[in-house]
């Protein structure tokens, strides 16, 4: 088990003055201290409320996390984790037309795919 | 099964990233990010990172060095203390890396990802003096603009040779980009000159894509693979020939990449076997010759995963999160990654393979039913959109690490 953090390891909001990471290291700091988040998390453990599901961190190479960044490729924050969950699902068979996240989405599964949006979604 | 943490609970463990590309960079940034009790030191000697991917258009004279240009101030500003240092030795048992200005770093585990190394006792004739004449240009900075000039300041109807490695190598896609980018320069620069291009394969990476393209752009170039004879064999850069199996050609400008191996770091700490590559466990990139030194990046073997940009920014961020549970004592979560790698044909014309991946049984392996190439047939627009989203991920993933 791991030891409680000490106060001063747990930044608070608006410390970063609001960049977009930060809050991903806040959001993961919480969700230790917390496992009731977990219940707003759909489709994820007990043990790996705080962790990354398979696969999420390999999407930000590619879906910009921080603004001000020159892509056409759409924000994964912004979007309703039921509709992300939608989009890759119609990836995956094709009926929603994509150069390549048909490819992508054929790797993982319904709950992968669930756990993924819930992760984002926590991420905001 | 996993180790006990050598320290007290709520102390700060000592994480030593070597190597600041996309794969160390990435994991110094991450491991604050997974948690910042982690005292993490990123050892790098240059102050400013000069990316590989989107450098053979700056070969081509198609986009400005600058570009491709990071320095480490926002890594810094996350919380990374950043060493602009060789490491030039280590002891894995002490547990100690020492760097170029005598400093020795203490740690509690190490990541290395020194990238590839070009050999340059592979090749007859290429060694580093013969580098500075034919350009590797496999390591950006002053070698992609060695070979930019060269090509620039070359008499029309000169003859281009590229020689190609046999696998394994850093991002095998790239050099097939090169050689389109580099037809593209020629055939709208100076008409009169041809590409050839020598390769010690005879299958490649989207190797139908490639020479569909080929076809309709570039009738100024001639890919020569092995089995016609166009296994590189020798270069002698003082005369600038160039041999393979079955002919000597004459080159106003070589470009050749040669075999490599894993970076110098990972061969001085244990990590690397005979094949020069370093053997990781997939679900921590933890060695499996040396343990508590992980292996990131071009140097590690990692399975079916490709040695791209993508991959190693992908593989760093799961590393970090396993390295941060290590350090307490706790389990790592079971990774899945993804990769997916862009070439540029032309400027308005790319194509791509992906890939999606799963540890089974101690190996990255593809997932079934996943991944795969461009299509074959399709419209220019479909070319046009993934030349876009090609310039958006470099944009993306930059940011993520050095911005």
């Amino acid at each position: 088990m791991v030891a409680p953090l000490p106060a001063n390891a747990v930044r608070k909001p608006g410390d970063h003055k609001g960049r977009p990471y930060s809050r991903v290291v806040n959001a993961a700091m919480k969700a230790r201290h917390a496992f009731m988040v977990m219940v707003v998390c759909a489709g994820m453990t007990a043990a790996s409320a705080a962790e990354v599901p398979p696969g999420a961190a390999s999407c930000t190479g590619c879906h910009a996390e921080k603004p001000n960044v020159d892509t056409p490729v759409p924000r994964l924050a912004e979007q309703d984790a039921n509709a992300m969950v939608a989009a890759m699902q119609a990836y995956r068979s094709g009926q929603r037309p994509a150069t390549v996240m048909d490819r992508i989405a054929k790797g993982f599964s319904d709950d992968e795919i669930k756990a993924i949006a819930a992760w984002f979604v926590m991420q905001r | 099964m996993f180790p006990l943490p050598l320290l007290a609970q709520g102390a700060q463990p000592r994480i030593v990233v070597i190597g600041g590309g996309f794969a160390g960079a990435t994991a110094a940034r991450f491991l604050k990010r997974a948690d910042p009790r982690l005292n993490v030191t990123l050892v790098e000697p240059n102050p400013v990172f000069a990316a590989c991917p989107f450098s053979n258009e700056v070969i081509a004279s198609l986009r400005d060095m600058r570009a491709q240009l990071f320095g480490y101030d926002r890594i810094a500003t996350a919380g990374v203390v950043v060493a602009h240092q060789a490491a030039t030795a280590l002891d894995g048992q002490a547990r100690t890396v020492t760097l170029g200005n005598g400093a020795k770093l203490a740690y509690d585990r190490l990541v290395l990802a020194p990238g590839s190394d070009l050999r340059f006792d592979a090749l007859p004739g290429y060694d580093a003096a013969a580098a500075e004449r034919m350009p590797h240009a496999w390591k950006a900075g002053e070698q992609t603009l060695l070979l930019r000039r060269q090509l620039e300041a070359m008499e029309d109807g000169g003859t281009v040779v590229m020689t190609l490695p046999a696998l394994p190598y850093r991002c095998p896609p790239a050099s097939y980009e090169r050689a389109s980018l580099i037809a593209h320069y020629l055939k709208t620069k100076k008409p009169r000159s041809k590409l050839v291009v020598l390769d010690a394969k005879d299958t490649f990476s989207m190797q139908r894509l490639f020479e569909n393209a080929w076809q309709e752009l570039y009738p100024n170039l001639e890919w020569v693979p092995v089995s016609s004879g166009g296994n590189p064999t020798g270069v002698d850069a003082a005369a600038m020939t160039v041999s393979s199996d079955f002919d000597t050609y004459k080159a106003a400008v070589a470009n050749i990449i040669p075999p490599q191996k894993a970076g110098r770091i990972a061969e001085l700490a244990g990590t690397a076997d005979r094949t020069g590559w370093c053997p990781v466990d997939p679900v921590t990139f933890e060695s499996r010759l040396v343990p508590g030194i992980h292996v990131l990046g071009d140097a590690a073997i990692a399975g079916a995963v490709p040695k791209s940009a993508f991959a190693a920014n992908a593989a760093a961020k799961i590393c970090a999160s396993a390295v941060a549970k290590l350090v307490f004592g706790e389990a790592p979560a079971a990774p899945k990654f993804v990769n997916t790698c862009y070439s540029l044909v032309a400027p308005d014309y790319g194509i791509s393979i992906a890939g999606v991946y799963q540890p089974v049984n101690g190996q990255w392996l593809e997932v079934e039913g996943a991944g795969g190439i461009s299509p074959v047939d399709a419209p220019r627009a479909f070319r046009n959109q993934e030349a876009k989203f090609a310039n958006g991920w470099f944009n993306t993933i930059t940011s993520e690490i050095f911005g």
